[in-house]
């Protein structure tokens, strides 16, 4: 005769066990703003993803019967034009559209190189001592830099290149990223090296080397995973400030081609028409603010999620 | 600690020289040319000897040389000739804006009073304004008023400057009519009417940019006060029956001002780049101005110029930073 477990039991013994993303979404549910910021941007992305085929018109398009076009010009919202039309009778929806795809997209792509760059960085300057004082010195003087003047030097001398090999739209996305990319990642540098140096004195560190771990596999295998979350925060916070900073090119009138829009480019637009069109410059500015305050509150809330001594209580 | 101030200082030496080269070669692969300005009716035997008088034929090492010698040798000895009266200089040879064909540096000495006055004055508020939310947020962690302000610095941060500045122009000028939406430069200060037209014409891009630079150093203040108030020191202080505003003001304020210090003397260089925008968007005829007319008009030599002061500032006050670190926190010694 064998004793057999209440069923309770035996079901918390088969359950798996819980995953860490698991905790970590749990913690992340409790921060409000985190939550608040996660759906709006989801909201967002959602938006501008199946927004095309929601709202199928064409950004570009002005019509072609000039009468009918200067009828169209700067209208205000209506049914079939709910953020109204821009000086050339284009509807500025369907341009929020398409502007909102480009700024998310610099955003995430600049984010990625940055972040790549930095950890790569960090990474080995952390683990290789060599390297160390080169890469920080590195590290120091691309933060002495003038960032904003520098980037508005790099972009005004090499746009009309890039434009000419890759195009006018590839070029400029191409550029603005680089540009974004290489001028951002010191901050993650940093943090990813000061994670590393502690990380390397760790016993399990030493137990992988002990048995002959090559540097490669352990940095893949054995660190690189230990310094994903202050990497994950610099990433979300690395997106917000891309944004922001494509847009101020933009605003500047250093960004994308004038039929390219983008929030920035719409804003710069719009700053001519504004006294007597405010609308014209709000909705690109929320959409702005809105996306990188919700990204923003992102990353805080995963700073908090990520961070194991906060999870456990 | 002055052995240490001379070593940074010898440090950043070689840094200003890496940072000027960069910029030197950046700008040097430059499409621009001197004389994109000049009339084509000018005969190309005539253009060649005016790019020889500008030293822009020779090689690229030539020219990197000289533009040194005419930043650190040239243009300090012509501003001290003009202070005192000497005469350092000799008629050498300055650094000439393409554009306006006049010194780079008189054309700068003009801006500087306008940013000057906008920038200065902002961020002075905003510091004046961020100490305190910072202290009292620490205070009462958690309070509604902790809370407020933690969404207000948020959406300080996150908000882009151009768009705060241009909601206000809407707002306040478009609508409301109370203030300028452009920031007159000609206009001079002289009895108490013109002192209220300065002052109106100045509140708006001031209260954009302190708004901006008062979140984050709010932040600073809160989470340096945050981690005095739990130090032992403070009981201690408690314990041996200081009233709660000697401690707080007296004790903990003067340990977290510390590293705010630090922060505020950081963001000094930073808020110039920053106030490139700013300068943009409410028509300030200040350094950020110049610097993007600059850039429109292929100037390279103001380019170079402005762009390296830049740097020299963030380098200055850098340094700046850590030796006021150093001073103020007895328990930081470099030697």
């Amino acid at each position: 005769m064998t004793d057999t477990l209440p069923a309770a039991e035996v079901d918390a013994a088969l359950r798996p066990p819980r995953s860490q993303w698991r905790d970590v979404w749990d913690q992340f549910k409790t921060h409000r703003g985190a939550l608040v910021g996660f759906t709006v941007f989801a909201t967002l992305l959602v938006a501008i993803v199946l927004g095309p085929w929601l709202w199928p018109k064409d950004p570009q398009f002005i019509e072609p019967d000039a009468v009918k076009m200067l009828r169209l010009r700067n209208l205000g919202p209506s049914l079939s034009y709910p953020f109204g039309t821009d000086q050339l009778g284009r509807d500025m929806l369907a341009r929020m559209i398409a502007g909102g795809k480009v700024s998310i997209a610099v955003g995430l792509v600049a984010m990625a190189i940055s972040v790549t760059l930095g950890t790569t960085i960090g990474v080995l300057a952390g683990y290789f001592k060599r390297l160390d004082g080169p890469l920080m010195r590195a590290t120091d003087l691309f933060l002495a830099l003038p960032l904003l003047p520098l980037l508005l030097v790099m972009v005004m001398l090499f746009r009309e290149t890039l434009a000419g090999l890759m195009g006018p739209e590839l070029g400029t996305f191409v550029l603005i990223v680089f540009a974004i990319g290489i001028t951002s990642w010191m901050q993650s540098a940093r943090i990813v090296r000061g994670e590393v140096l502690a990380l390397k004195e760790r016993e399990f560190v030493l137990a992988a080397r002990s048995i002959g771990t090559p540097p490669r596999r352990l940095i893949l295998r054995h660190i690189l995973p230990n310094v994903m979350s202050p990497i994950m925060v610099a990433a979300t916070l690395g997106i917000a400030s891309a944004i922001i900073t494509e847009s101020a090119l933009s605003f500047l009138g250093l960004g994308f081609p004038p039929d390219f829009p983008t929030w920035g480019r719409l804003l710069f637009e719009g700053v001519e028409y504004m006294q007597q069109f405010p609308a014209r410059v709000i909705w690109p500015g929320l959409a702005i603010s809105l996306t990188v305050l919700s990204v923003n509150y992102i990353g805080d809330g995963l700073r908090d999620a990520l961070d194991p001594r906060i999870r456990g209580r | 600690m002055l052995t240490y101030t001379i070593r940074r200082l010898m440090l950043a030496i070689p840094t200003l020289f890496f940072i000027s080269l960069i910029i030197f070669l950046l700008l040097d692969l430059a499409p621009g040319d001197p004389m994109s300005q000049v009339p084509l009716t000018v005969p190309p035997e005539v253009k060649a000897k005016m790019r020889e008088a500008l030293g822009a034929d020779q090689p690229m090492v030539v020219r990197y040389a000289l533009w040194l010698k005419q930043f650190f040798v040239v243009e300090p000895s012509h501003i001290l000739d003009n202070l005192l009266g000497t005469d350092l200089a000799q008629g050498s040879q300055r650094i000439l804006s393409w554009q306006s064909r006049s010194p780079v540096a008189d054309t700068i000495a003009e801006r500087l009073p306008q940013t000057l006055t906008v920038i200065g004055s902002s961020y002075l508020i905003g510091v004046l304004i961020a100490l305190p939310i910072g202290i009292y947020s620490a205070y009462r962690q958690y309070s509604w008023f902790d809370q407020l302000g933690t969404f207000i610095a948020m959406i300080g941060f996150s908000v882009p400057t151009f768009f705060t500045g241009v909601l206000l122009i809407v707002i306040f000028s478009v609508n409301l009519h109370w203030f300028p939406s452009i920031y007159d430069t000609t206009l001079k200060v002289t009895d108490l009417a013109s002192f209220g037209r300065q002052v109106r014409q100045m509140a708006m891009p001031v209260a954009v940019l302190s708004l901006y630079n008062a979140a984050q150093i709010s932040r600073y203040m809160r989470s340096s006060m945050l981690d005095n108030l739990t130090q032992d020191y403070v009981r201690t202080a408690r314990a041996k029956g200081l009233t709660e505003r000697v401690v707080v003001l007296k004790h903990v304020l003067r340990n977290s001002l510390i590293p705010v210090v630090t922060v505020i003397a950081l963001g000094i260089p930073t808020i110039f780049a920053g106030a490139i925008i700013t300068e943009q968007v409410f028509k300030v005829n200040g350094l950020g101005a110049l610097l993007i007319n600059a850039i429109y008009a292929n100037d390279i030599p103001m380019v170079q110029t402005l762009t390296f002061i830049f740097a020299v500032l963030i380098v200055l006050f850098n340094l700046v930073a850590d030796i006021v670190y150093g001073m103020l926190d007895p328990r930081i010694r470099y030697d």
